[in-house]
């Protein structure tokens, strides 16, 4: 995929995110849950967030779009068009030009019918219209209350309300599960439809398959980190092609592909290792992956590790 | 998705997963036990806040318990005096000290309430978890009595049971303990019922588990918090009536130190400027109950593992 | 041995659309069936009555012959998409782990469960971490036959693969039956001996 050509949408710099709390009695501490990660997303791109749970993953949709709790912390740079998104910026986009698509589905709220909360402040009734035939919800749907629609409903009302407008930045947080394969599908193909028509998609998830399909790009995340991004065709053809052992790993658990585990787990967040994060859990590890480790571009990709060839 | 009961689920699994995971991931290698990023701080000051309204509430409870009679006996030469230093509520038309009147009356109404809110509870209890086990026309019959209870007017119906068993402290205690069990009824029977079918309960039965063994491990811990504060709420509810009927007099005896003889006394001074007679036992009153509300409030959160998360 | 199911009708009570209507189905210890079938089409529900976790409006479901025990331990255990729903949050999780049996340190150290985790509440583990300790807790001896609703959406690729090498390791071990709801063909594929469509054996139509 030749990158340089279009605009980068997003950019997110060595974002870093932790949470103040309270360590035993009352004195605080500071804990890292997201550490020196970095993606783009360009225009017309679909690019993947893949990753284990707790990787930290919906963290960084939370945090840029500035919705995070009170009582965490970003660090770095998170770009938008090019102007870094301050709080007044991210409130400004948020909703119009940057959209979320969640992953919860008690983000609707339960006392307001259906249709309102998809029109929004920004949409028309037409478009909620043509966003529900689009993704098979019946008109009378537009009267119900959240209560009174099923998980896969409303998933659909959610993916509807998010996209009525003309988004310019879509995070789509986990927007499969309780879809059935067809309309799980059916929501990708409008992804790409969006991205085709010149929207940036970051899409969060942890249906490799999925993501193998209509992503461009993708990026592997592990315990708060960027392990690698690759273009799609490499993760599609094998794990030669990849660049990062974790990747390689994630690979070849694929029922499709070797089924093979990999022994261990992900370490904690407040627990981080130093250097690599995937370091106790790798074949290929020296000493010298104790130290920092940068990401570095590699093959058309960029990867984090000192060993990847 | 083909069910009601299904997607509530969901919503629910959704809910522990915001409130939870995020946080909880945070918390784990700490070890910090069910608090989120501002727990600690939170459940600190919940609980001091709870203890400092329990010793307020106990320190009046024993003091009026114990105290010299001679403390609130009548002393004409004093009688109207205004608030001051040795008399900081003033003193009434005997001239009684009004401040140790008043502490004796709240304790009164609070030994009342105590008694009141726990036979009420009891009752509670056994009507919901029976309500819920047995089921049918049992259920049936219990939720007629509570729309029965509830669609009375309460002061009404309270009257009435007090006025029936002769006034008096049991007549009083009665009616209250008789007036407030619908409503820990419906809660406590409402918790049951949605535990039988909790998808862990089922699990248990089918792991092979007795009724008895599910009762204990499942069903009570869940139902016990739940009581408890149902027990505290009920408090200020019982003191509250308890003022109000005495106040119209259809509860306590007029000669009995209690805070609402106290009010009924002061209605007849108030029109000629002994504004104290009614201000300061009524606050007493009032902060008592707005205490116990507190109490209840936050022992609801206290109580429950994942509230530290909020 | 074998567990049958035998024109099983079901709906849910105080409504008249059937979820379940004459589903026959039988599947031998040893035997490993996917149960595949858009969402909506009753494959939950008939993994609960199939486990005895929900009865039936009509029809049989028998274990070795007999119906399923109302009491006392059930050989044939179901394992549900939401492990947060299938514990009690106000246990710590290692009185959940040992509800029915104890299980061996080995077993525990094959499904990533950790020794410190035991000391927490539900609300403090993450749903793919919680669904370890839903699966070793059913897998005990007394364990003839296991349902598994769809016991892998919320984990990442790689724990997925280290679990159902771990289940497929205790079936073969036990010769224990397995039926396993999927929506994903690959992982049927590579899990299951045959797979059934449950469309094609529902009469009722949703």
């Amino acid at each position: 995929m030749d990158n340089e050509s279009k605009p980068v949408v997003l950019s997110v710099e060595d974002v870093g995110v932790s949470f103040r709390m309270y360590a035993k009695g009352l004195r605080r501490t500071a804990l890292p849950v997201i550490r020196s990660l970095g993606l783009d997303v360009c225009a017309g791109e679909i690019l993947a967030v893949i990753g284990s749970s707790g990787s930290g993953k919906s963290l960084l949709a939370h945090a840029i779009l500035g919705i995070l709790p009170g009582n965490a912390e970003v660090s770095g740079t998170i770009k938008y068009n090019g102007k870094t998104l301050t709080s007044a910026l991210q409130k400004q986009y948020r909703g119009s030009e940057i959209v979320l698509i969640p992953q919860a589905v008690d983000w609707l709220d339960p006392l307001m019918r259906v249709g309102k909360q998809v029109i929004g402040t920004k949409g028309s009734k037409e478009e909620m219209q043509r966003a529900f035939a689009r993704f098979g919800l019946s008109p009378e749907t537009e009267r119900l209350y959240p209560v009174q629609l099923s998980g896969g409903m409303a998933r659909r009302i959610l993916i509807s309300a998010a996209i009525v407008g003309e988004p310019k930045l879509i995070i789509a947080d986990e927007p499969t599960p309780g879809l059935s394969v067809d309309l799980a599908k059916e929501t990708f193909l409008y992804f790409r439809e969006l991205a085709d028509r010149g929207a940036g998609v970051l899409l969060i998830t942890h249906d490799v398959d999925l993501a193998l399909h209509f992503a461009d790009r993708i990026a592997v995340l592990y315990a708060g980190t960027t392990m690698e991004i690759a273009p799609t065709r490499d993760f599609l053809s094998g794990a030669d092609a990849l660049r990062h052992p974790y990747s390689k790993a994630l690979f070849d658990a694929l029922p499709q592909n070797g089924f093979r585990p990999l022994a261990g787990s992900q370490p904690y967040a407040g627990d981080l290792p130093r250097g690599c994060m995937f370091a106790a859990r790798c074949g290929m590890r020296t000493d010298a992956c104790f130290a920092d480790v940068p990401m570095r571009s590699l093959r058309g990709g960029e990867v984090r590790c000192i060993h990847a060839t | 998705m083909y069910d009601g009961r299904r997607t509530g689920g969901q919503a629910d699994e959704v809910n522990r997963n915001q409130a939870g995971i995020d946080g909880a991931r945070i918390s784990e290698s700490h070890g910090l036990r069910d608090r989120g990023p501002r727990g600690a701080d939170a459940r600190t000051r919940l609980l001091i806040l709870v203890l400092i309204a329990s010793a307020y509430l106990l320190i009046v409870f024993f003091w009026g318990l114990f105290m010299d009679p001679e403390m609130y006996a009548t002393r004409f030469a004093d009688k109207f005096l205004p608030p001051g230093f040795a008399h900081p509520f003033g003193t009434d038309f005997t001239g009684r000290d009004m401040f140790f009147r008043s502490v004796k009356g709240l304790s009164t109404s609070l030994v009342i309430g105590a008694i009141a809110s726990a036979i009420s509870s009891v009752i509670g209890l056994v009507f919901g978890i029976a309500s819920a086990v047995i089921g049918g026309k049992f259920d049936k019959f219990i939720l007629w009595c509570i729309d029965c209870c509830m669609g009375l007017p309460h002061l009404v119906l309270l009257i009435l049971i007090s006025f029936m068993l002769g006034r008096g402290a049991f007549g009083v205690m009665a009616g209250v303990a008789l007036t407030h069990w619908p409503e820990l009824t419906r809660i406590v029977r409402a918790e049951v019922l949605q535990l039988r079918s909790a998808q862990y309960v089922i699990a248990s039965y089918r792991m092979g588990m007795s009724k008895f063994r599910v009762a204990k491990s499942h069903i009570v811990p869940h139902v016990l918090p739940v009581y408890l504060v149902g027990l505290v709420l009920l408090f200020p509810h019982a003191i509250m009536h308890e003022a109000s009927i005495t106040f119209l007099g259809f509860g306590l005896p007029p000669e009995s130190p209690a805070i609402g003889v106290i009010l009924a006394e002061s209605m007849k001074h108030i029109a000629t400027g002994k504004w104290w007679l009614a201000l300061f036992p009524g606050l007493m009153l009032l902060v008592a109950v707005l205490l116990f509300d507190l109490i209840g409030e936050n022992l609801k959160r206290l109580l429950n593992p994942t509230s530290g998360n909020e | 041995m074998r567990l049958e199911a035998h024109h099983l009708d079901f709906r849910y009570p105080k409504t008249d659309k059937w979820i379940l209507k004459d589903v026959s189905l039988t599947v031998g210890a040893g035997e490993r069936l996917a149960l595949v079938g858009p969402s909506g089409s009753g494959k939950s529900t008939l993994s609960a009555l199939l486990s005895g976790c929900l009865a039936a409006d009509a029809g049989t479901v028998l274990w070795d012959g007999k119906p399923l025990p109302v009491k006392g331990y059930c050989p044939v255990q179901l394992i549900r998409q939401h492990p947060e729903l299938s514990v009690n949050p106000r246990r710590k999780m290692g009185k959940i782990l040992c509800e029915s049996w104890t299980p061996d340190k080995a077993l525990l150290e094959k499904m990533g469960i950790e020794e410190r985790w035991m000391t927490r509440w539900p609300a403090e583990l993450s749903g793919g971490e919680l669904q370890r300790f839903c699966i070793a807790r059913v897998l005990g001896p007394r364990t003839k036959f296991l349902i598994c609703d769809e016991i892998s959406t919320m984990l990442d690729v790689i724990t997925q693969a280290q679990i159902w090498r771990l289940i497929l390791d205790v079936t073969v071990q036990n010769g224990l039956g397995l039926i396993v709801v999927t929506h994903n063909p690959a992982l049927a594929k590579r899990v299951c001996d045959r797979a059934i469509d449950l469309t094609d054996i529902n009469a009722a139509r949703p």
